[in-house]
């Protein structure tokens, strides 16, 4: 067991030089750069007059069900990933659940595409 | 005291040494694969592309750092301060994190874990926060907007990256990025999976936000989306974070399909050249066609990049990876044989 946690070790050590560097990178504009802000300055990008409204507003649902869509496919993925890396050794038994599964899946996927869910009008 | 010393210190240190010297080698890589890209992009155009700074204005990438870090960093007034700045260091971390697990030679990875293939899958899943809280933080529409685009974009061409890397772990029957590698000493994984290989570059493409799928920037209509509000080193972690992406995908493919550190072909001349040198040729083509398709193609709408996404590359990977399957079952029961 430590032997498998020693194994990520230096993944920790890898991202907290990165951590680091970002860090110092970050600072150094704070330190070495001019830094006068004005309220013209750190106004929002807008068109050229202040804002009528606050920008985190309402947005369009199809944003979310692109979301619910990639959690579906996604966790299909990731259920996918130890039937591949496991193929060689689960022989034909392995194989034909995994296609009724995916069998069922894609039922829905057909489901979802005449219903227009995957359009973006 | 002598046994803690050699038994943890020196390990510990060699450790750090190792991950330093990587870090430094993807800094520098990624310095000159910017240069390459400008240069190949203004070639395109006939144009001479960055020629002043050092001979051929090699440098150039170099004096841009210096730029950026002697800007001054503008904090917008709506900002949420603490996500704004955590946004662009988090795509900077994950990015750069992401190539702990890469071997760019035998054994020249920092940390050869079993399971690398899920690590990678993970890490480029993260990106997407860093957009999102980029977008959301700096409290402008454009911001927002683009960041809502960009997270859309994403997701939708991670699942097909998904189902192409099944279909290579079905050859390969293992998540470790070494094994992969090894398992394609006869032949490259990019002959028999070759449509994966294409989708998974064009993909690659998108999940980058690269051009031609470079809608959440896109400088006409959403300015520069969800980066519109950064400047100085916030906005210079975001690009090097998405130029590190853009690396790590080119990397990913050589690793997945050209047989990383492999010759093409195991006789001597070829076989003499080391492995790392392989790697990185194999990994500046790819990068050279990135560079050529921004150049050259024209920008896609979105909806034609939602089309593409779920209505061709979804279904194309999961039938290949049914194919796939039946195929090596078929071999393997000794049907037809």
């Amino acid at each position: 067991m430590t032997d498998f946690l020693l194994s990520y070790l230096p993944i920790l050590i890898f991202a907290g030089i990165a951590a680091v560097i970002g860090i110092a990178l970050m600072a150094s504009a704070f330190v070495l750069a001019p830094n006068n802000p004005d309220t013209e300055k750190t106004s929002i990008y807008e068109c050229g007059f202040p804002a009528f409204d606050d920008a985190r507003m309402k947005f369009d649902v199809k944003f979310y069900r692109v979301a619910i869509l990639f959690i579906i496919f996604d966790l299909e993925v990731a259920f996918l990933f130890p039937w591949a890396v496991a193929f060689n050794d689960i022989g034909a038994f392995g194989f034909i659940s995994m296609m009724i599964f995916l069998a069922v899946l894609t039922i829905g996927f057909i489901y979802e595409w005449k219903k227009g869910a995957l359009e973006w009008d | 005291m002598i046994e803690f010393i050699t038994d943890i210190l020196i390990p510990l240190a060699w450790i750090v040494a190792h991950c330093l010297a990587i870090i430094t080698a993807l800094l520098l890589t990624l310095a000159f694969a910017m240069y390459m890209d400008r240069k190949v992009w203004a070639a395109v155009q006939l144009r001479r592309g960055p020629n002043v700074v050092g001979p051929w204005g090699l440098f150039q990438s170099f004096a841009d750092l210096l730029k950026y870090v002697f800007k001054e960093p503008i904090l917008p007034a709506g900002a949420s301060i603490g996500i704004y700045f955590l946004a662009p260091f988090i795509t900077f971390l994950l990015a750069i994190a992401a190539w702990a697990v890469v071997p760019v030679n035998l054994g020249w990875a920092v940390a050869d874990i079993n399971a690398g293939v899920l690590y990678l899958f993970a890490v480029s899943s993260l990106m997407v926060y860093g957009v999102l809280m980029g977008g959301w933080a700096s409290n402008s529409k454009y911001a927002f907007l683009g960041a809502l685009r960009s997270a859309a974009q994403m997701v939708s061409y991670e699942v097909s990256l998904g189902f192409v890397i099944i279909t290579v772990l079905l050859l390969a029957g293992s998540l470790n990025l070494t094994d992969i590698v090894l398992a394609q000493q006869d032949m490259w994984f990019c002959i028999p999976l070759l449509p994966m290989f294409v989708v998974f570059f064009i993909s690659a493409l998108a999940e980058t936000n690269r051009p031609p799928f470079d809608l959440p920037e896109a400088e006409s209509e959403l300015v520069a989306g969800f980066m519109v509000e950064y400047s100085s080193t916030p906005f210079l972690l975001f690009m090097i974070g998405e130029l590190a992406a853009v690396i790590l995908m080119c990397a990913l493919m050589t690793i997945l399909f050209l047989g990383g550190w492999l010759p093409p072909i195991d006789i001597y001349p070829l076989n003499a050249v080391p492995g790392w040198l392989w790697f990185f040729a194999k990994l500046f083509v790819l990068f050279f066609f990135f560079a050529m398709v921004k150049a050259m193609v024209p920008r896609y709408r979105y909806d034609q990049l939602m089309r593409l996404g779920w209505k061709v590359f979804l279904p194309l990977s999961l039938f290949y990876v049914i194919a796939t399957a039946t195929v090596l079952t078929v071999i393997q029961q000794g049907i037809l044989i």
